[in-house]
C-alpha cells in the first residue's frame, strides 16, 4: 500500500487545472525575453515581452474598441457554422444518396485556401462586417459537419431498433436517441471550430477591413510596429481561449454524462 | 406441455413437414410464422437469410431458439418485432398480422443499450416515452419492476455506475414496462461472465413466471437453452430453417440442480448433435 501523500497547500496550488498552462505560460515568457538577450535579437524583428506589456498598457483602450468587431464577426461566424453545420451533417449521416452528392464536394471545397478566395467577399459585400462573417463561417463550418456527421453515424443500430420497435416515430427516436448520442462529438467539433472562427474573421480583417484586430495587426506591421503586433497577438490568443472556454462550459451543462466529464458526476453525487 | 413421444427428428427433414403434438397452431393467440422467408437484397445479388418458416410459439411459452452463427436469428427477431417485412409468408402477433413495428414487444439484446444520458429509472421508461403513453401511470410500474430485479434504490444512478449485470436486470425491466405480451431477447446474457450469466438465467425463469409472459429467447448455449424453455428450435446453417423442435420434459420450477438431471443432459446431448453433423457451433 503507498502511503497517501501529503496534501500541503503547495502541492494543492499544483493541482488546480489553471495552474499548470500559467506556470508554462511563464515559462515560455521567461524563455522569450532570454532568448532576446542571448542571441541580441534586434527589436525590429522580435519584441520584448516587456514592450509587448508596455504596448497593452498604453493601447488597452484602443485594443480592446478594436476587439469587439474581431469578436462578434467571429461569434457571427461560429454561430453560422454550427447553424448550418448540425443540420447539413443530420442530412449527410441520415441519406447515403445525400452522402455521395454532397460529402465529396464538401471535401474537395475545403481544399480551396479560403484565404485565397477572401478579396473575393469584399469584391461582393464591400468593407463592412459581412465579408469577416463569411470568412470565418466558412472556415468554422467544416470541422462541425466532420465531427457530428461521425457523431450521427456512430449510433448503435440495436439502439434505433428499440425504439423503433416501441413505434417511437423518426422524429421521437432521432430526439431521444440519434441527437444526444451525437452531442459529444459535435462539441468536439464546435471546439475546433471557435478557434478557426477567430483565424476566420483575423483573415477578413486582412483582406477589407478599417477595424478589428486583424486591422491593426495589418496596420502595425506595414509601420514596422512590431510591439503593437505581438500585442494584438495576445488579444487574439486571449479570445480564442475565452471563446473555447464558453464552449467548453456549455458542453459541461450540456452533457454532463458524458466519459470526459465524469469526474464532475461523482462530484455531484 | 411436456410430450415424452416427441421422436428425435432427421434435421434433414424440410421444416414445413414438421408437425408437433405441443405445438397448438389453431390457437390465435401467441406467435404464428406462415412460410416466413427472409433475403436480403444487396449490391452483390441477393443473400438469403431465413428458408421459409412454420412455427407456433404458444401464448406464455418459453420458446428458445439456438443456432450457428449467421443462421438468422437476429433476423427472426427482427421479423416478429415488425421492424423488417418479411421476404414471403406472415407472422400473425395474437391474431394480427405483422406488418410495421407493432409495439407489443419487449426486446432485449446481448449488450444491454441504455442510454448513457438517461438515469436507469429513465431508462426503463424509453418505450412509455416512444409509445407517448401517460407517465405517471407507468411510474410506479417502472420502480416496481425495478424492484423485482433487485435494482430498488439504483433508480438514479447513471447506467456506468451499474454492473454489467445490473444493466442487463435494467433492460429487462425496459423490455416488460409497456406490459408487451411478448418478450423478444436475443443472446441477453452473452456478454456477462458464466457465474452472473446462471444467476440471470435462474432470476428470468422466475420473472417469466410472474409476469406470463411470451419469451422468445435467442442463445448460443445449448444447456442454456433446455434450462430456460418449454421448447427448444434447434436452426441450421445459413439461410435457417427448422432443423428440430424438442419438448423439454423437466417440471417447473426448475433449479441450477436440473442441470445434473439425466433427462437434462440426454437433450442437451441430443442438441448438440445437430451441430456436430453440421460443422462446429461457433
Amino acid at each position: 500500500m503507498a502511503e497517501p501523500k501529503p496534501q500541503n497547500a503547495v502541492s494543492k496550488l499544483l493541482n488546480a487545472a489553471w495552474v499548470r498552462p500559467f506556470l508554462f505560460l511563464v515559462f515560455i515568457v521567461v524563455a522569450w525575453d532570454l532568448a532576446i538577450r542571448i542571441f541580441k535579437i534586434p527589436a525590429y524583428q522580435i519584441p520584448s515581452p516587456l514592450d509587448v506589456v508596455a504596448v497593452l498598457r498604453t493601447e488597452w483602450p484602443e485594443l480592446l474598441r478594436q476587439s469587439w468587431p474581431t469578436t462578434y464577426a467571429t461569434v457571427c461566424g461560429f454561430l453560422l457554422s454550427a447553424l448550418f453545420g448540425i443540420p447539413v451533417a443530420m442530412l449527410i449521416a441520415g441519406s447515403k444518396t445525400v452522402e455521395s452528392y454532397v460529402y465529396p464536394l464538401l471535401v474537395f471545397s475545403q481544399s480551396v485556401p479560403k484565404i485565397a478566395i477572401a478579396p473575393l467577399f469584399v469584391v461582393w459585400f464591400g468593407f463592412g462586417i459581412i465579408p469577416k462573417v463569411i470568412s470565418a463561417f466558412l472556415l468554422g463550418f467544416f470541422p462541425v459537419v466532420v465531427s457530428a456527421v461521425q457523431g450521427f453515424k456512430s449510433v448503435d443500430p440495436d439502439m434505433v431498433d428499440l425504439a423503433r420497435a416501441m413505434q417511437g416515430s423518426r422524429l421521437q427516436v432521432f430526439r431521444a436517441v440519434n441527437l444526444p448520442h451525437a452531442l459529444p462529438a459535435i462539441f468536439s467539433g464546435l471546439k475546433v471550430s471557435v478557434t478557426l472562427a477567430v483565424v476566420g474573421a483575423v483573415v477578413g480583417e486582412f483582406v477589407g477591413s478599417n477595424s478589428g484586430i486583424g486591422y491593426v495587426m495589418q496596420r502595425s506591421i506595414g509601420t514596422f510596429d512590431l510591439p503593437t503586433m505581438f500585442a494584438a497577438l495576445v488579444i487574439l490568443a486571449l479570445l480564442g481561449v475565452i471563446l473555447f472556454w464558453i464552449v467548453d462550459r456549455i458542453e459541461k451543462l450540456v452533457i454532463p454524462w458524458h466519459v470526459s466529464q465524469r469526474e464532475d458526476v461523482i462530484f455531484a453525487s | 406441455m411436456t410430450n415424452p413421444a416427441t421422436k428425435p427428428v432427421d434435421i434433414n427433414q424440410p421444416a414445413a413437414h414438421l408437425r408437433l403434438v405441443s405445438d397448438r397452431a389453431g390457437d390465435a393467440s401467441g406467435i404464428k410464422l406462415l412460410g416466413v422467408s427472409k433475403t436480403y437484397r444487396t449490391r452483390d445479388g441477393d443473400v438469403p437469410s431465413l428458408r421459409p418458416l412454420d412455427f407456433h410459439i404458444n401464448d406464455g411459452e418459453f420458446f428458445v431458439v439456438v443456432g450457428p452463427s449467421g443462421c438468422g436469428k437476429s433476423t427472426l427477431l427482427k421479423l416478429i418485432s415488425g421492424l423488417l417485412p418479411p421476404t414471403t409468408g406472415e407472422i400473425l402477433v395474437e391474431g394480427e398480422k405483422v406488418t410495421t413495428p407493432h409495439g407489443n414487444v419487449g426486446i432485449v439484446f446481448q449488450n444491454a443499450l441504455l442510454l448513457p444520458w438517461r438515469n436507469i429509472l429513465s431508462n426503463v421508461m424509453l418505450p412509455i416515452d416512444m409509445k407517448r403513453l401517460p407517465r405517471d401511470k407507468y411510474l410506479p410500474r417502472a420502480k416496481e419492476l425495478l424492484k423485482l430485479v433487485g435494482l430498488e434504490g439504483f433508480e438514479k444512478k447513471l447506467p456506468w455506475q451499474l454492473s454489467g449485470g445490473m444493466q442487463q436486470r435494467a433492460s429487462i425491466c425496459r423490455a416488460l414496462v409497456h406490459d408487451p405480451r411478448i418478450m423478444l431477447m436475443d443472446e441477453p446474457f452473452g456478454a456477462l461472465d458464466a457465474l452472473t450469466r446462471e444467476r440471470m438465467n435462474v432470476e428470468l425463469m422466475r420473472i417469466q413466471r410472474e409476469t406470463r409472459k411470451t419469451v422468445l429467447l435467442i442463445t448460443h448455449s445449448i444447456p442454456e437453452a433446455v434450462f430456460l424453455a418449454d421448447r427448444v428450435l434447434v436452426m441450421t446453417e445459413r439461410p435457417g430453417a427448422i432443423a428440430a423442435i424438442y419438448d423439454v420434459p423437466l417440471p417447473r420450477p426448475r433449479s441450477l440442480d436440473v442441470m445434473a438431471d439425466p433427462a437434462f443432459t440426454e437433450l442437451v446431448q441430443r442438441i448438440r448433435k445437430h451441430f456436430f453433423s453440421q460443422g462446429a457451433l461457433d
